[in-house]
């Protein structure tokens, strides 16, 4: 009688390899829960590959003058480092691993709206990925152009531009197609019961990414077309001499480039409003408010690109309306968290590794996005434009926001996705590394750009040695807290202990299916009657 | 072994093409904004490119792409009343007319290309830069224009193919309609070329 019980119990994803065999059942699988794996085993690959970069360009910095590599070679890594962070593991990371994991199971469905759409996103990811690190390997070696690519230097440099611009139009397809599939499952596999409004914040943040994936990335795939046409039939379209604009290059560029900034941050911002109920145990302050500041961070996202042509040749009325504009985004960003530090009021705080993660994020995101005010006035943007400021300022939104949020999206979904719990002491203490580490790299930044050091340079003048010290000296801590961070998660996917359906007693669906899900996440699909944060405190 | 229930949805097949479509338009978008910068900034130039063009080759392409998007909209309503052989005759039709175009579009390209008129040729090289830039656009949007009529009639090969084998039917026939919008999106497309490359003055 037991024994039949078990036989009917449905194996989980990690069982149910549907008939094939080792890697094969992986690569081939359209189970969102096994894509998403997929994602985050080869994203984390990159990242650390772009995280080695980093140090390399920190231990350059070192000292001013030649340490370790030429100019040319220094210039190649921030280059690689931009584009394998900013399109291997920024723009696709929480969408394509946490959307893909747990945002069918918070919807109360069985899958994407279209699974094998899901896997050739993937396989355009891998093969955009392979193009973008095979620059370091072939030819004239890595782009020297950084990872904006601006014309014209990008149409005159002898280095691998040309690929490095067809990986990221193919790794822009990849990202379009991720979105397509997250619009149409949200709109059409909700479970029943689960109106617009009682639809989890993550699902809501990634709704507003994925309209901002499939409307901006067109434009930058359209014109690395035009920058890869010029390389090779050298015709001027953003050459000055033969009649062309290179402004009208930048212009182009970040009309996609801006909002991808916040297709970067808003499923950060979506994770973190999951998890701040959960170990408040309040309901999320201003649900409404969070959700319409989604929205209206993906609109006026889309009208702000001019602020980083400040300095490059444009007339006074545009950079006034887009100074204005851009201070409207700060408007919809600090409804966010505002609404964050009143759902903390008078809960009951459980300072468990997602939620110190979580609270990073607010700290350094609020930084960053100070920061970014300062970099958005008129005034003080001609002295911080390019220097070392922009720098700290962009790593405290892209790494401190949307690299923490990560970070706390994989400490909250570990054990739903395992079923298993990493040692939550190591855990914490790995955080404490991270956030310490992280601030002594990159505040130091800030300082040494308010002096006036450019960014971009393999070498400095002496004045600027000391914040350069601080901060290669950070790196190093860094880089061993993600060290001991992966140490301890692979520590627990290996003998963790196990838990059950719901270790954090979260209320949003994914946590009333088994840990890990079976392939079809419910047995029988849920129905939603309340919102996801009733928290009864 | 997984049991994948497999409930169709045919709203979010459609709901998932015209997503797509969006961003089609958005592809074509940035390089109509450049297009429109260029032209703004060069008028004579521009007209005088486009006096170059045949517009008699270009207002037959009109024409077929038009008569084409007819044709695929004719086999949809085919499908729905279940009228297999009119579906395929439709379709046929179609990519005969689709061929009928690249081969108008090779002949216009060869003659230009033949009198060395193609971006990095010696006379391209020659042009004022406003007509430089306007040829360099003429031979970049017709291109991935053309590049997407031939997907286009892949497509509508695909779903003849499929309608062949009873596998779109006329009780499950959104994938054909999905084939429809995206060949109707190429012609759409070519109606902004048209006048935007061949009519200027």
């Amino acid at each position: 009688m037991i024994e039949q019980e078990e036989k009917q119990k449905p194996l989980n994803f990690f069982q149910d390899s549907g008939g094939k065999k080792g890697i094969l059942a992986w690569i081939t699988s359209t189970d969102h829960k096994r894509i998403g794996l997929l994602y985050l085993y080869s994203l984390s690959v990159f990242f650390l590959v772009g995280v080695t970069l980093g140090l390399l360009m920190r231990l350059e910095l070192i000292n001013p003058g030649k340490d370790i590599v030429e100019a040319q070679t220094y210039n190649g890594f921030f280059t690689l480092h931009g584009v394998i962070m900013i399109f291997l593991f920024v723009i696709p990371g929480i969408p394509a691993v946490f959307g893909n994991i747990a945002m069918p199971l918070m919807l109360g469905a069985r899958d994407v709206a279209f699974p094998k759409l899901n896997l050739l996103s993937w396989y355009l990811y891998i093969f955009g990925a392979a193009l973008a690190l095979s620059t370091l390997l072939v030819g004239k070696g890595a782009p020297d152009t950084g990872w904006t690519f601006y014309a014209p230097y990008s149409i005159k440099t002898g280095t691998n531009v040309t690929m490095a611009v067809f990986a990221a139009f193919i790794l822009g397809f990849s990202s379009i197609l991720t979105g397509l599939n997250f619009l149409t499952t949200i709109h059409r596999m909700r479970c029943e019961g689960m109106t617009w409004f009682r639809m989890p914040l993550f699902a809501w943040a990634l709704y507003a990414t994925s309209w901002i994936q499939l409307l901006a990335t067109p434009v930058i795939g359209i014109t690395l077309l035009m920058i890869a046409a010029e390389r090779t039939l050298g015709v001027g379209l953003f050459d000055p001499t033969l009649g062309g604009d290179p402004i009208l290059y930048q212009h182009l560029f970040w009309i996609y480039s801006h909002p991808a900034v916040y297709i970067m941050i808003l499923p950060g911002m979506g994770v973190i409003s999951e998890i701040l109920p959960v170990f408040a145990r309040r309901r999320i302050f201003g649900y409404t408010a969070i959700v319409y500041s989604s929205l209206a961070i993906a609109f006026i996202g889309y009208f702000v690109w001019g602020h980083h042509m400040f300095t490059s040749g444009m007339s006074g009325p545009a950079r006034i309306i887009f100074s204005i504009l851009t201070f409207l985004v700060a408007i919809p960003s600090a409804i966010k968290v505002f609404n964050w530090l009143a759902t903390l009021y008078k809960g009951s705080i459980d300072l468990k590794p997602p939620m110190l993660f979580a609270l990073g994020f607010i700290f350094l995101f609020l930084i960053g996005g100070l920061t970014g005010l300062v970099s958005g006035a008129l005034a003080t943007t001609v002295h911080l434009h390019d220097t070392y400021f922009v720098v700290g300022h962009f790593h405290y939104v892209m790494f401190g926001g949307t690299g923490f949020a990560f970070f706390a999206a994989i400490h909250y979904w570990f054990p739903k996705i395992y079923g298993r719990m990493y040692d939550i002491k190591a855990a914490t203490r790995n955080f404490w590394i991270i956030f310490g580490g992280f601030n002594v790299l990159y505040f130091p930044m800030l300082w040494a750009g308010m002096m006036g050091m450019p960014r971009r340079y393999y070498d400095y003048l002496p004045e600027f040695h000391i914040p350069n010290i601080i901060s290669t000296l950070g790196s190093w801590i860094v880089a061993f807290g993600i060290i001991m961070m992966i140490i301890t998660l692979v520590k627990g996917f290996r003998n963790g202990k196990p838990v059950g359906k719901n270790p954090w007693n979260a209320l949003t669906l994914e946590w009333q299916a088994d840990s890990p899900p079976i392939t079809e996440n419910f047995e029988e699909l849920p129905v939603v009657t309340e919102g996801p944060y009733e928290y009864k405190s | 072994m997984s049991t994948h229930v497999e409930h169709r949805d045919d709203t979010a097949r459609k709901m998932g093409m015209w997503l797509f479509l969006f961003t089609e338009l958005l592809l074509f978008g940035g390089l109509f904004l450049v297009y429109s910068i260029y032209r703004f900034a060069n008028p004579e130039d521009f007209a005088r490119g486009g006096h170059e063009l045949n517009v008699f080759i270009g207002a037959v392409n009109t024409i077929v792409l038009i008569t084409s998007s007819l044709t695929v909209a004719i086999s949809i309503s085919a499908m729905q009343q279940g009228n297999k052989k009119l579906v395929l005759q439709m379709l046929g039709i179609t990519i005969f007319l689709a061929i009928v175009f690249l081969v108008n579009k090779y002949f216009e390209w060869g003659h230009k290309i033949h009198y060395d008129l193609y971006p990095g040729s010696n006379l391209f090289r020659a042009l004022p830069p406003g007509e430089g830039l306007y040829f360099l656009l003429y031979y970049f949007m017709t291109g991935l224009h053309a590049l997407h009529v031939i997907i286009g009639a892949i497509i509508l090969g695909f779903m003849a193919w499929y309608v062949h084998k009873d596998e779109i039917d006329a009780t499950n026939y959104a994938l054909l309609e999905n084939g429809g919008l995206y060949w109707h999106l190429v012609d759409l497309i070519w109606i902004f070329l048209f006048p935007l490359m061949y009519l200027i003055h």
